[in-house]
């Protein structure tokens, strides 16, 4: 009996380094988005490249798409970006970019030196419609189902990781419903 | 001359701040987390995007939306995490409720160590243990045998 209330302390002790471990490995700069699973927010942006013609979220209804938010001032971007080139070339699923924050020029100009992964890119340049989805680092990447709905959000630069194991997937399954 | 003077005044009277908007804004700012620099509030931050989320803040309030309204506006955006004091809901319950049940715990612990304690003390002063009082004895009778 006694020996076992000696050991009181180290249990307490133990769950406390397991709560502080777990807190270690979780990243605080992943905020869950409140909009995985609520209908995608409506936008009607110009293109980046025909800005006279513009592109609606209605415009995207009936099929999986995924909306890739970057910049030419985002330097995480070019991290993900030979990934997006890529899935471009596999012709999987289209991928609308959010040209956030951003001058034309300069937006047009990076994508003719690394290449163009979407199928358009639209603008928003003064984040009005990032706020609306919740955009709070550039870039993030939304998957969003046929019926606009957003089924899942990554935060920051894609990687081969997150691509394979999550991103196709889903988009692979949300495809077939 | 006074046409222009007119003009300049009505500029002068829109572009005026309002003081007291300024001090809601900058009360409700204060309970709001910048999303880039997290340990900042919004109304702290420099971040371009705190300088845009306060804009939008701006608007809203001038377009007569309530406080609760402005945060509801945010939450959905960018979930709890963007308050300060976040919602009493069942996921946030150990949150808030978490560190008074460690005080209890705490007090009746206390309260257990203090009463067994007490009750050690009365064990001390009152009925004495036969194997004292047999121990008592005999010593005395050692002390009272005459040394030889």
């Amino acid at each position: 009996m006694k020996s076992l209330r000696l050991l009181v302390p180290l249990a307490i002790f133990i769950v406390i380094v397991a709560f502080l471990w777990a807190g270690l490995s979780r990243d605080p700069r992943e905020v869950p988005s409140p909009l995985v699973g609520q209908p995608a927010p409506a936008f009607q942006l110009a293109q980046l490249h025909a800005p006279d013609k513009r592109l609606s979220t209605a415009d995207m209804q009936g099929q999986v798409w995924l909306l890739n938010v970057w910049a030419s001032w985002c330097v995480s971007c070019r991290i993900e970006h030979p990934l997006l080139v890529q899935l471009a070339k596999a012709d999987v699923v289209p991928v609308i970019g959010l040209n956030y924050k951003d001058k034309a020029d300069e937006g047009k100009a990076w994508l003719a030196q690394h290449g163009d992964p979407y199928k358009l890119s639209i603008v928003d340049g003064d984040g009005r419609v990032g706020i609306d989805w919740g955009v709070y680092g550039v870039p993030e990447t939304f998957v969003i189902d046929k019926r606009g709905i957003v089924r899942y959000k990554q935060i920051g630069p894609i990687t081969a990781e997150a691509l394979q194991q999550k991103i196709l997937p889903l988009v692979r399954e949300l495809q077939k419903t | 001359m006074r046409w222009i003077l007119a003009a300049l005044l009505a500029v002068m009277v829109c572009v005026q701040a309002d003081p007291a908007l300024d001090v809601r804004l900058k009360k409700l700012e204060e309970e709001l987390r910048c999303l880039v620099c997290q340990n900042q509030s919004l109304a702290d931050s420099t971040a371009p995007l705190a300088e845009d989320l306060r804009r939008e803040v701006r608007q809203l309030a001038v377009a007569g939306k309530s406080d609760e309204e402005i945060k509801q506006y945010l939450v959905a955006r960018y979930g709890d995490f963007v308050l300060y004091r976040p919602p009493v809901k069942s996921t946030t319950w150990l949150l808030w409720f978490g560190p008074f049940v460690l005080l209890a715990a705490g007090g009746v612990i206390w309260w257990l160590i203090l009463r067994r304690r007490g009750r050690k003390d009365e064990d001390d002063v009152l009925p004495p243990d036969d194997a004292v009082t047999a121990g008592v004895e005999k010593a005395r009778e050692l002390l009272d045998r005459p040394m030889e």
